[in-house]
């Protein structure tokens, strides 16, 4: 006898912590996907390299979702594609057709771009595209224009670097080698928005006398280019840092990878190893501490015991971020998630031995089509942190927040202590809000 | 140069077209696929994502899987969810990479079918075709499995609407208007195949005595209930006075005689060939109605040409309409163009000196304009007195 779902049911969809898994707490199945747009793509962020010109190479089905994401950031005049169609596949022409495609394209651009970011898909992986040819004939074509091989490959999601990471990796891909170096510069990879000129780790950087260089401040080409010089890289993003390894290893420049973090001895290790590699003394942050602690007392003066609800888009760490809340007496009730990082492997078990209710809930599982937009009649005010946790909560008190926000270190505690309060106090129209695509970026809606 | 395009959009494809068709009958469709399908559909391709809750799903196809040819993991994941939510019926469409792996869905929905009991489909899509082939497989297969032989004709004059999808009519009232269009005009509407519908609309449509086609997706099924149960279609939407005036004629007499009509692809002001025409870009059936209502509006004086840039059915097209399948086929009609009616993302392959009437495509912009998104039943679209139209 098959059972009717009610529309409320998230049996196998949520669990309590203590009867999760780490770090997959639901076992794979189909997938749903929730309204919530906020976090970036490959297109947003690509077009973050000034002046470049992207071009997609995939099947029409694949191509849609990438053209209409530059269509809706006003981006259209910065996207080409070249479709792919199943006799492509089997008779030889498949790099051909890239190649002459790319040319083609270029050749109608009203200005030649400075780069040109070459995407391909899971189909010419599959098919053993032989995309280096590709792009060496391009480069002699177009000796003024700088190619990057770039990937949309989600089928290959759980095989090496995902997409996300390949594309934070790929984005300083065309940085050139064998440049000087400057040691007075430090670059800041990986990030989509910049990080908050408040925070201390912009201002260990700027005060060390150091230029700070990141992608999201680059408004010409050749400032993206300058990138090049510096002589360390620095990534806190965990999706960042195999980028910056990358890019270490074919400037010859170091690489500093920071953790995202939340507690106070995590960031001030971090602020160790950066104070190390500025080859500064480590700076007081008792006044900085201080300030984020009073913050979050207000905050919970006024948020006092409303459930809240983080997501996984929200922040890198959202089991770190529900410890910190509850150790500051949030009432921390859900967590959003299906897959947690390693470095989110403490803070785990730390809430599973003090908080073992709270709830961990999937955002894909195919029960989670109706668990959209709240419980009806249940009154309770909640405040969300993240896009999905709003929608499922149906809340209209959220933080709209993605990737961190920009937000870093106790500077980074303080501002979401205050936007918390911003949020619990001014409701949001969630479905408008959360259904622009690619946060912070233009939209023709 | 073919498949390739400078700065328009494209299309939405065959999965989404299946999706799109499906949506409101209480089913479940899965796309094998990893995840980008889903989201580009529920973004861009689906208005009704956000407000009305509907049974698709990826099956978050991996690199593994599809090497390994591990079609047992989508098949237990699918029916498991299958038993868990009790869909009326559960759909598998393909996308690029089972199509490359060779898999093999009619196979797949058989053992599904076995195992859970509930009706299943296997479509053979690969996101490589418009989304017009997906939603006309989707309606065609529909029907031959739930269309109901034997039913009675309604007494008075009915119809069918066939092959609506928001894709093609966005959420603007377009299918209430023709329902009211009919009701006003003495005709019954049966069935709404698939908008403001559900699955019982294709038991219903066995008593229909003629069935509107709308769109190209509408067409199979339409060819079926011909062949099977000898009703009659009529091919075109009732946009403009004149036009829906027309329409509502050709209707009865095919009710009358029989025979099936295309009036979507009769040009009363025909432009001969090379000669400066208005040319409206769209989907065959809504852009060739959209010249009947144009040509009634302004007369022999000002001719019209529909440009097809979707695969289309022949019958739906006159002779001196013109495929534009890629870019620089739009871009060379719309040079010899006297006027352009055709969605806004292909304005930057227009040229500046001629008018241009946007008018938003669902299926080619998505979201982006549905400010401007109108509905057409029954009305003049005033192209010329309002050239911003």
């Amino acid at each position: 006898m098959l059972k009717k779902l009610g529309p409320n049911s998230r049996d196998n969809a949520e669990k309590r912590i203590a009867d999760a898994e780490f770090p997959q707490p639901f076992a794979s199945t189909l997938e749903y996907n929730a309204p919530a747009r906020g976090p970036w793509n490959i297109v947003h962020t690509g077009m973050l390299v000034p002046g470049s010109h992207q071009i997609f190479a995939c099947a029409e089905g694949c191509l849609r979702g990438v053209i209409l994401t530059a269509a809706e950031m006003n981006a259209m005049n910065r996207m080409s594609w070249i479709s792919v169609c199943e006799n492509d596949l089997f008779n030889g022409e498949l790099e051909s057709n890239i190649l002459e495609g790319t040319s083609d394209i270029l050749r109608k651009l009203p200005v030649l771009p400075r780069c040109v970011l070459l995407f391909i898909s899971c189909i010419q992986l599959f098919a053993g595209c032989d995309l280096e040819t590709i792009l060496d004939k391009l480069r002699k074509r177009f000796p003024h224009v700088d190619f990057i091989d770039c990937y949309m490959n989600p089928t290959m999601r759980k095989h090496g670097l995902t997409p996300d990471q390949l594309m934070r990796r790929q984005l300083y891909a065309a940085l050139k080698a064998g440049g000087k170096q400057d040691s007075r510069s430090v670059n800041l990879l990986g990030n989509d928005r910049p990080t908050e000129e408040s925070s201390e780790l912009v201002r260990m950087i700027r005060d060390s006398g150091k230029i700070l260089r990141d992608i999201t401040h680059c408004r010409s080409y050749e400032d993206y280019q300058q990138m090049a010089e510096s002589a360390l890289s620095v990534t806190y993003l965990p999706t960042a840092a195999a980028g910056g390894d990358a890019l270490a290893e074919r400037l010859g420049r170091k690489h500093l990878p920071l953790a995202y973090a939340y507690s106070t001895e995590e960031l001030l290790e971090q602020y160790r190893k950066l104070a190390d590699a500025l080859e500064i003394a480590m700076p007081d942050f008792h006044a900085e501490i201080s300030a984020s602690e009073r913050a979050l007392d207000t905050a919970q003066k006024q948020i006092g015991k409303a459930p809240v609800e983080i997501d996984y888009t929200a922040t890198p760490r959202p089991l770190a971020l529900a410890r910190l809340l509850a150790e500051h007496g949030f009432h921390v009730s859900k967590v959003y998630a299906d897959v947690f990082l390693e470095t989110e492997k403490n803070d785990f078990q730390w809430l599973r031995t003090n908080f073992p209710d709270l709830r961990i809930t999937s955002t894909v599982h195919p029960k989670m089509r109706f668990a959209g937009k709240g419980v009806p009649g249940n009154g309770e005010k909640v405040l969300a942190i993240g896009q999905k946790a709003a929608y499922f909560s149906g809340t209209h008190f959220f933080v709209n927040q993605v990737a961190g926000g920009g937000h870093y270190g106790f500077d980074g505690i303080s501002r979401l202590a205050g936007q918390m309060i911003e949020a619990f106090q001014t409701p949001k129209d969630t479905e408008r809000v959360i259904q622009y695509k690619g946060l912070g970026c233009e939209s023709c809606l | 140069m073919k498949q390739t395009a400078r700065i328009i959009s494209v299309y939405a494809s065959d999965t989404s077209g299946v999706c799109s068709a499906l949506y409101e009958l209480g089913g479940m469709t899965v796309v094998h696929d990893a995840s980008g399908c889903n989201s580009t559909y529920a973004t861009h391709d689906e208005p009704r994502w956000y407000h009305s809750d509907s049974m698709i799903y990826i099956s978050a196809l991996t690199e593994m899987d599809a090497v390994m040819g591990n079609d047992a993991k989508l098949v237990g994941d699918v029916v498991e969810t299958a038993r868990e939510l009790s869909p009326k019926f559960i759909a598998l469409c393909g996308a690029p990479i089972p199509m490359m792996v060779g898999t093999d869905f009619d196979a797949l929905a058989q053992e599904i079918e076995q195992e859970c009991g509930i009706p299943t489909f296997g479509f053979h899509t690969n996101g490589m075709h418009s989304y017009l082939t997906g939603a006309a497989e989707a309606f065609d297969r529909l029907g031959e499995r739930f269309l109901q032989e034997e039913m009675v004709k309604t007494p008075h004059l009915s119809v069918g609407i066939l092959g609506a999808t928001p894709l093609d009519f966005s959420l603007n009232g377009s299918i209430d208007s023709m329902v009211e269009l009919f009701r006003e005009n003495g005709i019954e509407t049966v069935s709404r195949i698939a908008m403001g519908g559900s699955l019982s609309d294709f038991s219903e449509l066995g008593k229909t005595r003629v069935n509107l086609v709308v769109s190209q997706a509408g067409l199979a099924l339409a060819e079926q209930m011909f062949r099977r149960f000898q009703t009659p279609f009529v091919a075109g939407v009732p946009v403009g006075k004149g036009f829906s005036r027309e329409l509502l004629k050709e209707l009865r007499l095919s009710a009358d005689d029989g025979q099936c009509r295309f009036p979507c692809a009769v040009r009363n002001a025909n432009a001969a060939p090379d000669t400066p025409a208005a040319v409206i870009a769209g989907e065959s059936v809504f852009a060739g109605s959209l010249a009947r209502a144009w040509s009634d509006q302004y007369g022999s004086a000002f001719p019209v040409r529909v440009l097809a840039p979707l695969e289309h059915d022949p019958r739906l097209a006159a002779e001196t309409d013109r495929d534009i399948p890629d870019e620089e086929d739009a871009e060379r009609e719309f040079s010899r163009a006297s006027e352009i009616i055709a969605d806004p993302m292909y304005q930057p392959v227009a040229p500046e000196n001629v008018p241009f009437h946007p008018l938003p495509h669902e299926a080619f912009s998505g979201r982006c304009y549905h400010k401007w998104n109108r509905n057409l039943i029954g009305r003049d679209p005033q192209w010329k007195e309002n050239p911003s139209c």
